[in-house]
């Protein structure tokens, strides 16, 4: 009997060797692949059991972690939140996370593989492990200011410095607070979010950097430097601008805002056309250059790209399939143009920055729990959108547009502003949207900003972007620049 | 191999060795107890001296019956189980307080707490232990009941598939008696009754089933009758699994059978026509049954079942990927997320918060119970109590390998409990039932030679005296067959 018995005391060996072997597989070599199936939602579960990192904007936490007596040991709570809540999105147990929350997690749940060797000191020490925090280069002053100029229109604001593509503001209205969605209570998120999802306005979307918008006039900016890229044109060029301007292969014609002429309803200067904003001149510009030089220009300032700041900027169009006509509206962006917040932003840094655009960021600096900074963001440019020179010449033709032109609401005491102003047609019979982007001081940008009303808020169709959106970044500029 | 080798040195009560070993269990599982409130509550939980000195002061109990009544007895058995039940206890007051947790989040009423009903039914274990060291003075008067076991093993098995569903089904298993808010899982009782049926059928018969007629490609094959008892185990297993419709009782009982008949007869070729067999059974109730094929599919394919019946599996599988190889800690992942963690799947708590190296080392731990198990009927001088302590210790590593096979998708999935981990009063009082015959048969192989060894009879002095086994041969010694 003992020689099975043996065999049978070495087949639970093998048996139990199976056993050891399979755990081994499961929790080791299995267990990334574990953590990331869709299924899983003990990883975030878990995040909660630690505290997670602020987001900090100007030495405030704009989103903290606070502890607890529940299951979920720590709550998210955002202190202002409706004003932050583009940028910071949202940190829910039922619906995900959402913005700077999303795509800064692994910083804030500290699971960062650049936060690795404190975790390993964490380890040895026995603390807790802690999220990092998140530094924004959001400025507290602007972004107040840009809200409470926006009001509860919908519509959206972002401020850059264009000298490094810090985001200076960011702003998406009507908002919704994220604190409510981020409680522990599964009932109570569910029945916020459900009336967020409905109401008509989508305070969810986020207006400044995921919808796309017709950027109207303020796209005569970028036909402006296409034009002056060219070398065919200078600022005093005189270019035709009769009253209406007759459409090649079609027997429509283009007009201009409210049927009006442009000056003498013959010619005007290149320079005197932005100011005025007049549209047959820039779309018989658009005709004379084509939708491909138009277009290489406009991908030049950004567009025809999308962008990780690192939320999701969504791409902005100029299309790739345009005749002649259509040509003549793309030049003042209408047709199937289409520009995000951020992106008419961009336009405005870029020509502010000497031709430079530089890619936007909102995260400055990430650190520790310690307050150690280990990560600083690098300005980095995307290109060089127009040259120098005709970075100088439009930035003096948009000086004209906020000192005599059709932004004269934007005028700052002492500053110079330049700026450009967009009225843009979007469906018949609805009131146009009201555009303007600009920057300050016009002779050493600290501050280029775009704001968007949709739907010209409360002014209607009576709206123009002069009336307003340029009050709203004036406000914006003036808080940067200290006014 | 040295695992297997019978004490060098026989004769050595070493309880000094086990009462350390013990206290060495009680300051673990102190440990983890406090572990676990300062992780919940971030204090040391005030009752703590208390809970670890009522755990002592109970195993102490048990290890007074074994230098009592069994003072040979292997001195490593007594503080493994010790340990497990320990820690059991502490993983199911860690799941309690995260179901308490989730109801208070959720705004419900507190669920009821499980850990001091588990303590109870510990308190209950160690007494039956006692109680069956006690009684049990040699291990061989079991052998008188052999048909009376089978007679109980047998009963108890089918009271569960007689009786109406409600009174005996759990998630599909039809293995539980519930009366009165109380259930039972007669299983446990009845695989060690079927132990003893076993070992004691066997010795008995083996003669007859060591008989073979013809060799076939160098496998030996019995004469047709003589098969006649294996088909009947086999079929009994089948009934199990078709009525009761669980496969690992089913498996469990096969496989305890098969591995003391081979020890009996020494015949290779009684595991091979029990594998045929099993594959025989396992194919045609995968064919024909609808919950087998469920069970298999979700065993290959979890995650297409992730949201129904492969939730529980899927859900554990992210506890123990979750816990990696350290653990998140005690009281620190989400165990709780997992359905049944306190019983069928406790191996899940184990692994993600004690992780890859908890895991390991509770394996190792049960191995150890099952090798020394293995390592006392090696010893023991005679046969009966060869086979019953083969039956138990297989048995025992088989259980353990079909349910942490089964959590940890090695195998399909079957509903059996961890022994001495599993929330369940029936399970645990069984294995203390169960540990305690190990020891009786541990007791008999490692008492001196100088004391009278089989095939005489054994004598039941409570202290043996070395060189006093004239001391009185007792009444009890006519009692014993053969």
């Amino acid at each position: 009997m003992r020689a099975p018995l043996r065999r049978v005391a070495i087949a639970v060996l093998v048996l139990f060797g199976l056993l050891l072997a399979n755990a081994n597989y499961v929790q080791v070599v299995q267990a990334r692949s574990l953590q990331r199936n869709p299924n899983n939602g003990r990883v975030l579960l878990q995040e909660y059991q630690r505290q997670r990192g602020p987001i900090v904007v100007g030495g405030r936490d704009i989103a903290r972690s606070t502890k607890t007596n529940d299951a979920l040991k720590y709550r998210r709570t955002y202190p202002d939140g409706k004003r932050y809540a583009a940028v910071t999105g949202f940190y829910s147990f039922v619906y995900g996370a959402t913005a700077i929350e999303r795509t800064n997690n692994s910083i804030l749940s500290g699971t960062d593989d650049r936060l690795f060797v404190k975790r390993v000191a964490d380890l040895l020490t026995g603390r807790p492990r802690q999220g990092a925090a998140v530094v924004l280069t959001i400025d507290r002053k602007a972004q107040e200011a840009a809200a409470s100029a926006l009001g509860d229109r919908r519509g959206a604001v972002v401020a850059l410095d264009p000298r490094t593509g810090a985001i200076l503001a960011l702003v998406s209205s009507p908002s919704y607070d994220p604190t409510v969605l981020s409680s522990h209570n599964g009932r109570k998120i569910r029945a916020a979010y459900q009336q967020l999802l409905a109401d008509a306005d989508s305070p969810l979307l986020n207006r400044a950097t995921n919808a796309t918008y017709p950027p109207g006039s303020l796209f005569k900016v970028v036909t402006a430097a296409a034009a002056l890229s060219s070398g065919r044109y200078t600022p005093d060029t005189r270019v035709p601008a009769p009253q209406t301007l007759d459409l090649p292969q079609t027997s429509r014609t283009l007009g201009n805002f409210g049927g009006e002429t442009c000056g003498d309803g013959r010619t005007e200067t290149v320079a005197h056309a932005l100011q005025i904003s007049c549209n047959t001149a820039f779309a018989g510009i658009g005709l004379a250059l084509g939708a491909d030089t138009l277009r290489a220009q406009a991908e030049k300032f950004g567009l025809n790209a999308s962008y990780q700041v690192p939320l999701t900027v969504s791409r902005s169009v100029f299309p790739t399939q345009v005749d002649e006509p259509q040509t003549a509206y793309a030049a003042i962006g209408q047709f199937d143009v289409r520009v995000t917040p951020v992106q008419a932003a961009m336009i405005a840094a870029a020509v502010a920055n000497h031709g430079t655009l530089m890619k936007p960021y909102l995260v400055r600096e990430v650190k520790a729990p310690d307050l150690s900074t280990f990560d600083v963001a690098k300005p980095a440019a995307l290109g060089q959108a127009v040259s120098p020179q005709v970075a100088d010449q439009l930035t003096g033709m948009m000086k004209l547009v906020v000192e005599q032109g059709t932004a004269t609401s934007a005028r700052i005491p002492g500053v110079s502003v330049a700026g450009k102003t967009g009225t843009a047609q979007h469906a018949t019979g609805a009131a146009p949207h009201a555009w303007f982007i600009g920057f300050a001081p016009a002779d050493s940008p600290q501050v280029a900003v775009a704001a968007l009303v949709e739907d010209g808020g409360e002014l209607g169709s009576e709206a123009t972007g002069g009336r307003v959106a340029a009050p709203i970044a004036r406000a914006v500029m003036e808080a940067v620049l200290g006014r | 191999m040295t695992v297997l080798a019978i004490d060098a040195v026989p004769g050595r009560r070493r309880r000094g060795v086990e009462l350390a070993m013990l206290l060495f269990a009680v300051l673990v599982v102190a440990a983890a107890y406090v572990n676990v409130g300062y992780a919940h509550d971030g204090t040391v939980p005030p009752d703590v001296l208390r809970y670890a000195a009522g755990l002592g002061g109970l195993f102490l109990v048990g290890h007074l019956a074994v230098r009592l009544v069994a003072p040979y007895a292997d001195p490593l058995l007594l503080p493994s189980v010790a340990l497990l039940n320990g820690l059991g206890l502490v993983l199911i007051h860690r799941l309690d307080l995260g179901s308490a947790d989730r109801a208070r989040q959720l705004g419900r009423s507190l669920p009821r707490s499980d850990a001091p009903l588990q303590l109870l039914w510990t308190a209950i274990g160690v007494g039956l232990f006692v109680a069956v060291l006690v009684v049990v003075r040699d291990h061989r008067l079991l052998q008188r009941f052999t048909y009376t076991a089978v007679a109980v093993g047998l009963a108890l098995l089918l009271i569960p598939a007689v009786l109406p569903a409600r009174f005996s089904e759990v998630n599909g298993a039809r293995i539980w008696i519930r009366v009165a808010g109380l259930s039972f899982q007669p299983g446990e009782v009845a695989k060690i009754a079927l132990e003893i049926f076993f070992a004691g059928y066997f010795v008995a018969k083996r003669d007859l089933l060591s008989l073979m007629s013809r060799r076939v490609a160098g496998i030996d094959i019995p004469r047709g009758r003589d098969l006649a008892p294996v088909v009947v185990a086999w079929l009994g297993s089948l009934a199990v699994l078709v009525v009761e419709r669980d496969l690992g009782t089913s498996l469990l009982f096969f496989g305890i059978f098969i591995a003391m008949l081979y020890v009996a007869t020494q015949k290779v070729s009684w595991v091979a026509i029990g594998a045929l067999l099993f594959a025989a059974g396992a194919f045609g109730a995968y064919h024909l049954f609808g919950h087998v094929r469920t069970r298999v599919d979700i065993w290959l394919h979890p995650f297409d079942y992730a949201s129904n019946q492969g939730y529980q599996l899927v859900q554990g599988l992210f506890g123990l990927a979750n816990g990696g190889i350290f653990g998140t800690g005690l009281g620190q992942g989400r165990p709780d997320i997992v359905p049944f963690a306190k019983s069928d799947f406790i191996t899940t708590t184990i692994g993600e918060e004690l992780g890859l190296v908890g895991l390991m080392a509770v394996l190792v731990l049960f191995l150890l119970i099952v090798e020394r198990g293995l390592r006392a009927a090696l010893g023991v001088r005679d046969d009966f109590g060869r086979l019953l302590g083969t039956g138990l210790a297989f048995g025992f590593a088989l259980q353990v390998f079909v349910v942490v096979g089964g959590v940890t998708r090695l195998i399909p999935l079957t509903g059996l409990t961890l022994p001495f981990l599993s929330y369940g009063g029936s399970s645990l009082v069984a294995n203390w039932a169960l540990v305690a015959l190990l020891l009786r048969v541990s007791d008999a192989a490692r008492r001196p030679s100088a004391q009278p060894a089989a095939p005489a009879p054994e004598r039941s002095t409570t202290e043996p005296v070395a060189g006093t086994a004239a001391t009185a041969a007792t009444a009890q010694t006519q009692v014993f067959p053969r």
